[in-house]
């Protein structure tokens, strides 16, 4: 099957702190046909993106789809608390681009 | 409600952080708004700046937004409210403030007017006391109770403030106010909720708001929004030229930096936007209704901020470019590690590596196990009691890469490359120890209001 990668079907894709011991990442579509053209196709799930970031699924806190913003968002606990000596990004904006790549399958 | 509508402006998501935007400020100033409304502080800056009580945000930045401010509002005659003053919102900070407005009244010669302040800080008397009597210190985000031990390892806690103070404050008759730490909705809410405005709206408006134009489209930062609320709605508008408050970009927001986009917890409760409905009003205006709020059932939760000390630190900075030696680096950084080992013991200090090519950014988190970089730079961490110890460990970690002993290593002459033949100080290291909750009766006990008549203008 045909695929897309998700930073061609996406708006934002970003990551940032949720308080100090979380990350947040949003995936935010433009229209609507995209959002659920990928919300649909279940490649983003939970065990996913655990796969993709080499975690157990427990590491995911939240996992929502929110309709309102077409937005994907799920969020994981870090390791360490944001800026704890060794931690290399203290806002936890730089964790989202394994995400620019995902295939997304499409009707040919 | 004594007004049908309350309107609120805020020039920026974290004063003092980067400079507001001058002309999108006054756009917003000319329409009058009711209150002048900013945050100072987050928590993404690192445990450091409370930990060591000092701000990431220079002065100068923090004197120009306040003045923009104060100038806007003194001459208009609106309360101005200030939240987590100086990036930490402790006592240092807000005293900070405190003289800083002085100084502005001094000199622009403003009028008399009168300035309330409080402090959010916690003593660890305070939290001890409570251990002792076997007091639950929850933990949020799937931390555990506070324990003892983390609580002694901690330097300085916060409690963040909800409305009650900038309540309080108001009452007292404050013109200007200058918050310790406190939650960025709880400034915009607190005027709202006192003047009888529904309080999810009222909440809910102060989560649209406090990141100022974050909110608007396209992206642009520290330009003003504009707020207004009534008893049915809640209307955002961009007043920057170049950005519009969209369905999108509201609802969007409604995401930023949370876990969860339904549902917002603060002192006292929690809003609920399950039913959040968004309509575009107007091109640069977005309508919101049906956020609820949900009182807490018993006690009232206030959360806590702590940080504690882990040492002194220096960085130490190596390059490398050995095709062998990157692609076995581990056992280059091993072998560091070993001799670091050797000179200091297994424990007394932290050494990090950060290996920038391979996976310095996200570490753990990195897909991408092999590195295709043709070259690499290494950043290691040395952090001890004193500094004297954290700088050996870092010139041992850092200048042993140099020494690392590999069969296959053609070169013999260093196996790394130094820009310079130092490490560097660094501010100490801290850590995020409390990220909890504490239950009061009154959520008061842990914030004390005062005020003050700011004459300085008039004795000029």
């Amino acid at each position: 099957m045909k695929t897309v990668k998700l930073t061609d079907l996406a708006k934002t894709i970003r990551s940032k702190n949720a308080g100090t011991d979380k990350i947040t990442f949003d995936i935010i579509f433009r229209e609507k046909a995209n959002y659920e053209l990928v919300k649909n196709s279940g490649v983003i799930s939970k065990e996913n993106i655990a796969k993709l970031y080499g975690i157990t699924e427990d590491r995911i806190s939240d996992f929502v789809e929110f309709d309102p913003a077409y937005a994907i968002k799920y969020t994981i606990y870090r390791k360490e608390p944001s800026g704890s000596p060794g931690d290399a990004d203290t806002f936890g904006s730089q964790q989202y681009p394994p995400l620019l790549g995902i295939d997304v399958p499409v009707k040919d | 409600m004594s007004n049908k509508s309350m309107r609120f402006i805020c020039p920026n998501g974290h004063l003092g952080f980067a400079p507001s935007k001058r002309e999108s400020f006054d756009l917003g100033a000319k329409t009058r708004p009711d209150f002048y409304c900013c945050d100072s502080g987050s928590s993404d800056i690192g445990p450091g700046p409370l930990g060591g009580d000092y701000s990431v945000s220079p002065y100068e930045w923090q004197k120009h937004d306040l003045e923009m401010m104060l100038v806007a509002a003194r001459k208009q005659g609106a309360p101005m409210i200030i939240g987590s003053a100086g990036d930490t919102g402790t006592r240092s900070r807000v005293d900070l403030y405190v003289q800083i407005i002085k100084d502005l009244a001094r000199k622009h010669k403003m009028a008399p007017f009168k300035l309330a302040y409080f402090y959010s800080d916690v003593p660890k008397e305070y939290l001890k006391n409570k251990l002792d009597q076997g007091e639950a210190i929850e933990g949020l985000d799937g931390r555990k109770e506070l324990t003892l031990e983390e609580l002694e390892q901690t330097n300085r806690i916060v409690a963040v403030a909800g409305i009650h103070p900038y309540i309080k404050a108001l009452e007292m008759g404050a013109d200007v106010i200058i918050g310790g730490r406190s939650s960025d909705i709880a400034i915009f809410a607190a005027p709202a909720i006192k003047d009888g405005f529904p309080e999810g709206l009222s909440y809910y408006m102060g989560k649209t708001l406090e990141c100022a134009s974050f909110c608007a489209e396209p992206y642009g930062a520290k330009e003003s929004v504009i707020g207004e609320i009534t008893a049915e709605d809640v209307k955002v508008t961009a007043m920057s030229p170049y950005q519009r408050c969209t369905v999108a970009s509201v609802a969007g927001h409604a995401m930023y930096e949370r876990s969860n986009p339904y549902f917002e917890y603060m002192a006292g409760g929690m809003i609920d936007m399950t039913n959040c409905h968004y309509e575009q009003y107007d091109e640069k205006t977005c309508r919101v209704t049906g956020p609820v709020f949900v009182p807490i059932e018993g006690k009232i939760k206030v959360k806590l901020e702590g940080s504690g000390k882990v040492g002194e630190r220096f960085v130490g900075i190596a390059g490398i470019r050995d095709p062998y030696t990157i692609k076995h680096i581990d056992k280059v950084l091993d072998w560091a590690r070993e001799q670091v080992k050797e000179r200091f013991g297994e424990e007394g200090y932290e050494l990090y590596y950060n290996v920038y090519g391979k996976n310095g950014v996200m570490g753990e988190l990195e897909p991408i196990k092999e590195s295709k970089s043709h070259e690499l730079c290494i950043v290691c961490q040395g952090i001890a009691e004193t500094k004297e110890m954290a700088e050996e460990i870092t010139m041992t970690g850092t200048r042993q890469i140099f020494y690392a002993r590999l069969p296959e290593v053609k070169g013999t002459a260093g196996t790394a490359a130094f820009g310079f033949e130092e490490v560097l100080p660094a501010t100490a290291g801290y850590k995020w120890t409390i990220n909890h909750t504490v239950s009061v009766d009154d959520p008061m006990e842990l914030f004390d209001v005062r005020l003050i008549e700011v004459k300085e203008g008039k004795t000029q």
